[in-house]
């Protein structure tokens, strides 16, 4: 069979791979995605678009799963997610297949960043555009993870980690806010961090925002505009109904205005 | 009118012993046939010839404290003993045993090749392989040789994060998952010790005696087995060789001699 032998992704000659770099920029223009690992629940959440109203917002899933006990969402071109996560779940069931065992999160981790990097280096193939956040719970072990990828190939482990709009914004809120956490508390700390970019743009469809983490944006409809799932290790993956994510987002809207109203209350007395 | 063969005719020379079958047609077939008269199974038969019968005795069984192998050391070419002192029972790795019956080439190359394999996936994957896993590997190889004239019949026995495992794999490709097995021309003979005297909660002193009774066993009425009973134990951390004890000496051990009394001769006066 024919094949091209011309790379496309060649190195600059100040030691950078332009094509990989374009490819991260193109998973920084893609909706945001966050994961967070607590001690036993791991939480995917995606921003979403508001719906297009003809739109069977079924047909667009963006957390899936690979296996049983693992889960993925990703950030960038949805096309390429789909042949990488379809590369995936075969070697899910192929690895079954082999060694009688399920996948751990770092052996199909390292399998999806090993065929991200095999499209760096190979004729005639351009880089995936896209990072993933993929998690999981381990057989047997039962530990929980939390890993990324990006178009590059490289990947390594995380507590928790944002990718696509507004990462940065993300990964700087989950770092100020992020402690070891466990049911409920994993989900809040998800949405939370979601909320204080997806906000943004429920209101205004502006990229770049530098607002500080405290300057806080009440959402109106943040149920709409994300897409929360939670993995757990008996239940495996459940995605979160709208109801459900209101409540949620409702929950957090009350504590938010309870601490306002705690710092303005010692200041008055004072 | 006669009808006319004459396409059917050809130039080559008559070979095997099928012409009579053609009356009337005045030909033989244009290539070689062989000189038998079985056509369909006469190459069976050519395997068989030389299918090397696994002239061995090994076994391998699950117990309460982990897994136990043993083996007998005869290497036989036909009637003659070519070694007594063959080691039958393969180290894959400080936690996996193989055994062999078979081929001896097959099985140490093979066992070796498993060897690799599963340190590369410890390397790969940061956690040792499982005995499930290992089994599958060379399962999945020997199946890829099917039908090419490897033998191998070997039991794969190890301890991994699931506790004890045993399997058995053979060249037909062949594996099959179990607790108790014994493979080789003596195994009858050993699975008669084995399954009479074999308990599910026995001490590693009672098991290793077990084993090696079995062995001496398949060793005194089988001609292809032999040598020096080995017997291995592998425990949650790893395998250890626990005795290696020749059967001559297991066979008086077992039958001890009566000293009969001798008549006393008449003393030269």
């Amino acid at each position: 069979m024919a094949r091209y032998d011309r790379a496309i992704t060649v190195f600059s000659p100040d030691g950078h791979l332009f094509q990989v770099e374009y490819a991260l920029e193109a998973v920084r223009k893609g909706n945001a995605a966050v994961g967070v690992r607590g001690t036993d629940t791991i939480v995917l959440g995606v921003e979403k678009k508001s719906t297009v109203k003809l739109q069977d917002s079924r047909s667009v899933r963006k957390i899936v799963n690979l296996d049983d006990h693992i889960a993925l969402a990703c950030a960038g071109l949805k096309a390429d997610a789909r042949v990488l996560i379809n590369k995936a779940r075969i070697e899910c069931q192929s690895h079954r297949l082999t060694v009688e065992d399920p996948v751990t999160v770092e052996y199909i981790t390292r399998y999806i960043a090993g065929l991200q990097q095999k499209y760096t280096q190979s004729g005639g193939v351009r880089p995936f555009g896209l990072s993933t956040l993929i998690v999981g719970f381990d057989p047997y072990t039962d530990v929980p993870s939390l890993y990324q990828t990006d178009p590059s190939g490289t990947f390594s482990a995380w507590k928790a980690n944002a990718t696509g709009r507004n990462s940065n914004s993300m990964r700087e809120f989950l770092e100020k806010n992020y402690k070891e956490t466990s049911g409920q508390e994993t989900i809040k700390l998800a949405i939370r961090a979601l909320l204080e970019v997806s906000s943004f743009f429920s209101k205004s469809d502006v990229s770049c925002v530098s607002t500080a983490m405290h300057d806080l944006i009440v959402v109106e409809s943040g149920g709409k505009n994300i897409e929360v799932a939670v993995m757990t290790k008996e239940h495996g993956l459940r995605q979160l109904d709208e109801a459900e994510i209101d409540a949620i987002v409702a929950e957090i809207e009350a504590e938010k205005a309870a601490a306002e109203a705690a710092k303005k209350a010692p200041a008055r007395e004072s | 009118m006669k009808i006319d063969f004459s396409g059917l005719e050809s130039t080559a020379p008559l070979c095997g012993a099928n012409s009579e079958m053609f009356d009337g047609i005045s030909t033989s077939p244009s290539f070689q046939i062989p000189d038998t008269t079985d056509f369909d199974d006469f190459q069976k038969e050519a395997i068989q010839m030389v299918k090397p019968a696994k002239g061995t005795t090994t076994l391998a069984f699950i117990f309460k404290e982990g897994v136990m192998v043993a083996a007998d050391s005869r290497a036989s070419m036909g009637g003659y003993i070519s070694s007594q002192s063959v080691k039958k029972i393969i180290e894959i790795n400080p936690y996996m045993l193989g055994t062999m019956a078979g081929g001896a080439a097959d099985c140490q190359f093979w066992h070796r090749n498993l060897g690799i394999k599963c340190r590369l996936h410890e390397l790969a994957n940061k956690r040792r392989i499982s005995v499930t896993g290992a089994s599958k590997l060379l399962a999945n190889i020997l199946y890829s040789y099917r039908g090419m004239g490897l033998s191998v019949g070997t039991m794969i026995a190890g301890w991994d994060e699931k506790g004890p495992g045993l399997y058995y794999v053979d060249s037909e490709g062949g594996r099959l998952k179990g607790t108790k097995f014994s493979v080789g021309s003596g195994s009858p003979y050993a699975y008669g010790i084995l399954d009479s005297g074999y308990r599910y909660d026995m001490t590693v002193e009672e098991a290793a005696e077990l084993a090696r009774r079995s062995i001496y066993h398949a060793t005194f009425r089988d001609g292809a087995s032999g040598g020096v009973a080995s017997v291995y134990y592998v425990g949650p951390t790893g395998w250890k060789k626990l005795s290696g004890d020749d059967v001559g000496e297991l066979h008086y051990m077992y039958n001890p001699v009566e000293p009969t009394v001798v008549e006393q001769e008449m003393s030269e006066a």
